[in-house]
């Protein structure tokens, strides 16, 4: 801690020693290593955690994860700045295909979002079936849904859905529709402190600690199904890509291994993505 | 107040646990911090030196932006130096983006000007009461930065533990051009913003106990030290 | 030993000093010499303390001249040091003080050291050589103050009311040192308002009322029979303005 505080003390003296510390590269940057631009659902659920150490075990390549919303981390790509991506919203990642910023995209697994609210359940929806008719019910009640409005996956697939229930949300902003612009715990936290509905990936519903009684009211419905797919960016694009690892993490987290990986991971006894990379059409 | 018991708990547990992954963040928030500590005091120290006894057209104006950037949003540093640093941008190709780097240079451009514009208020007293005697000697103002900046060693280690009170608690900017990735970025406030984001507020709490802890720590020690400078100097 | 080292005499013809319209000082002509102190006395505000900062060049005259014998104004600043009213002491140890002008004017380590040890010792000041400046008493700074300036060995000190504020122990110390340097050659102009003081010191006195040096004569004529009416009245302890 002592160098800037040496610095003044000793004056000139310590100067060299200070500039030497600061130019001394950080310890782990001369590993060998791709960054993974990725979802808030798959880092904060620990799926991470429990599948990476296994493939680095396996390749010796460390994966540095960047957790976003499914938007920005696909922004984080076009820019280069990340070596392969892994998100969860199929019209904006074949977009992104599709203008050359990488691919081609891969599925990798699912699972699916639930719709969650509190025990009490002001606008009657528990126990519905069908997902678009319970949003019209939150519509029609104008009861509190808390929604991520942060160009996430979720968010995507929170105003498919809405559009699926024939109700127009932005018009409820300012009263009941409220629009937190952040990830997905954040947006949990606020629907735990204001009693409001929202749409979850069941991953970070798992894994959410502070639930404050809130609880799932509406799942199962097909239309709930969350595909995760993973795509390399384009090392035509961006020349630095680090292309070969990039590659090799892609084809291992699709291969039987990685899949098996996936499928290994568990909160309580309970799955929370399900790999399906072999599934056509994912 | 159960939250905070746990919170408590959560804190004493990662303390006495002696979590790997616990050294780890708070060694490289150390180690972040103090490094943009040190490049922020090598500009603005000599900088604010040089406001407090020079007299130069465009002085006023170096000062008000000064006082301007002190109130510069941590998100905005962030994402201009992401903008700057990304593949994309104009320093792309040095790949700092993502890294510790990265994290140091955003730190040390937030507080630079609070370094600058805080040396310049100690040391501008200093340099009234000195001016005549140091001009008397034959010192000119601009050769009497170092004098100043020596004899105000005491009062500037108040300033650099403000700058680095202000790095090791920023959360914005790292977030942004760091990533927060798990063992290679993640430092304590990045990590409890995680955990807040988790939902596991005790966690997030405990964590920030420790944080406080640590930065106690480093006031303590820079008070011992002034304490030892005091006695020796006056 | 330096008789003025190319300083002295000093002449000084018309000097003026103008601080925001106000004139503080009009028309000052005089001329020292080398010898014992010469003493700037005269009511508050009649501008002794402007006059010294012309004369070591920490203020720019509005017009006039400042001669000194034989070199030019930016080489005879070096051969000068100045004391103020209140010793400015930077934050370090008595010895560093002294050295502190001693590196200025390039003197290697050893040495430097060796001669601030031994100006302080001079003085009776060795004792305090480690203590740190600031904690000082006010006499004792002041007294350091004069050791760091006769340290450098002036060809002229200006002294700016050496012992304002000082007790009279105090006050017979600084103005020891004050004969101790004078009588290794400096010489000193110096400002007071203790006549006492004036008379136990100066050789000769220079009187300034508003702005002007009345009158300027060896300090025993001056004290026995000043020539100039306001001289006459401030020494018997009327109000002057």
């Amino acid at each position: 801690m002592n160098a800037p505080l040496r610095a003044l003390r000793s004056g000139r003296r310590a100067l060299p020693a200070a500039l030497a510390a600061l130019l001394s590269p950080p310890v782990a940057a001369q590993r060998r290593a791709i960054i993974l631009a990725s979802t808030t659902s798959t880092e904060q659920t620990g799926l991470f955690g429990h599948i990476l150490p296994i493939f680095t075990r396996q390749a010796g390549i460390v994966v540095r994860v960047v957790a976003l919303g499914t938007g920005q981390a696909l922004d984080v790509g076009r820019r280069g700045d990340a070596d392969v991506v892994l998100v969860h919203d199929r019209a904006a990642e074949e977009r992104f295909v599709a203008e050359g910023f990488g691919g081609p995209r891969r599925p990798v697994m699912y699972n699916d979002f639930v719709l969650v609210g509190p025990a009490d359940d002001p606008a009657g929806i528990g126990g519905n079936a069908d997902i678009a008719f319970a949003l019209a019910q939150i519509a029609a009640a104008r009861a509190r849904f808390v929604s991520r409005g942060d160009r996430s996956g979720t968010h995507a697939a929170e105003l498919r859905l809405w559009l699926a229930a024939g109700v127009d949300p932005a018009r409820g902003r300012g009263t009941w529709y409220r629009e937190v612009g952040q990830g997905m715990g954040p947006a949990l936290n606020t629907a735990a402190a204001q009693n409001a509905y929202l749409i979850a990936d069941r991953g970070s519903w798992i894994a959410f600690r502070n639930r404050q009684g809130m609880r799932v009211l509406v799942e199962g419905d097909r239309r709930l199904l969350n595909q995760y797919g993973v795509m390399l960016v384009s090392p035509q694009r961006h020349p630095h890509v680090r292309a070969a690892d990039g590659q090799r993490f892609v084809d291992w987290i699709t291969s039987a291994e990685g899949q098996g990986a996936i499928a290994g991971f568990r909160i309580g006894g309970e799955q929370l993505f399900f790999p399906n990379a072999t599934e056509p059409g994912a | 107040m159960s939250d905070f018991q746990d919170a408590l708990s959560a804190a004493f547990a990662l303390v006495a646990g002696q979590d790997p992954a616990l050294a780890e963040i708070v060694g490289l928030s150390l180690r972040v911090s103090l490094m943009a500590l040190a490049l922020a005091a090598l500009v603005g120290l000599p900088l604010g030196a040089l406001l407090a006894v020079a007299r130069f057209p465009g002085r006023h104006l170096i000062i008000v932006g000064m006082n301007a950037l002190m109130g510069l949003p941590p998100v905005v540093a962030g994402l201009v130096i992401y903008l700057l640093l990304s593949r994309a941008g104009p320093f792309g190709h040095f790949g700092l983006l993502f890294t510790p780097s990265a994290m140091v240079i955003a730190q040390a451009v937030l507080i630079a000007p609070i370094l600058a514009a805080l040396t310049r208020e100690v040391l501008e007293g200093m340099w009234e009461e000195y001016r005549e005697q140091l001009h008397s000697f034959g010192v000119s103002s601009w050769r009497a930065v170092p004098t100043l900046l020596r004899d105000g060693r005491l009062a500037l280690v108040t300033v650099l533990l403000a700058g680095f009170g202000r790095a090791s608690a920023e959360v914005g900017a790292v977030m942004v051009v760091g990533g927060n990735i798990e063992g290679f970025t993640r430092v304590m406030t990045t990590a409890i913003a995680l955990e807040t984001s988790k939902g596991d507020l005790p966690l997030a709490l405990g964590l920030g106990m420790v944080l406080m802890a640590i930065v106690l720590a480093v006031n303590g020690a820079a008070h011992l030290l002034r304490e030892r400078v005091a006695r020796m100097s006056g | 030993m330096r008789a003025g080292s190319g300083l002295l005499p000093l002449q000084v013809e018309g000097l003026g000093f103008v601080a925001g319209g106000v004139p503080i000082l009009q028309d000052v002509s005089f001329r020292l010499e080398a010898g014992p102190p010469s003493v700037l006395i005269g009511p508050n505000g009649a501008g002794k303390s402007t006059l010294l900062r012309l004369l070591h060049g920490l203020l720019p005259p509005s017009g006039g001249v400042i001669r000194w014998a034989l070199l030019p104004a930016e080489v005879a600043r070096r051969r000068q040091a100045m004391v103020f009213q209140r010793p400015v002491m930077l934050r370090r140890s008595a010895l560093a003080n002294v050295e502190y002008p001693l590196r200025l004017a390039g003197l290697p380590g050893p040495e430097r050291r060796a001669r601030a040890q031994a100006v302080l010792g001079e003085f009776g000041l060795g004792d305090l050589a480690h203590r740190p400046a600031r904690r000082l008493s006010g006499g004792e700074q002041q007294r350091i103050a004069l050791a760091r300036a006769a340290a450098m060995d002036p060809a002229m000190l200006f002294l700016d009311e050496p012992s304002a504020n000082l007790d009279p122990a105090a006050t017979r110390a600084v103005e020891e040192i004050v004969t101790a340097i004078a009588a290794r050659g400096t010489k000193v102009l110096m400002t007071t308002h203790d006549l006492g003081q004036a008379r136990r010191l100066a050789g000769d006195i220079l009187f300034l009322h508003r702005g002007r040096v009345v009158e300027h004569a060896p300090a025993a004529r001056f004290f026995a029979a000043p020539a100039a009416p306001e001289a006459a009245a401030f020494l018997k302890g009327e109000l002057l303005w």
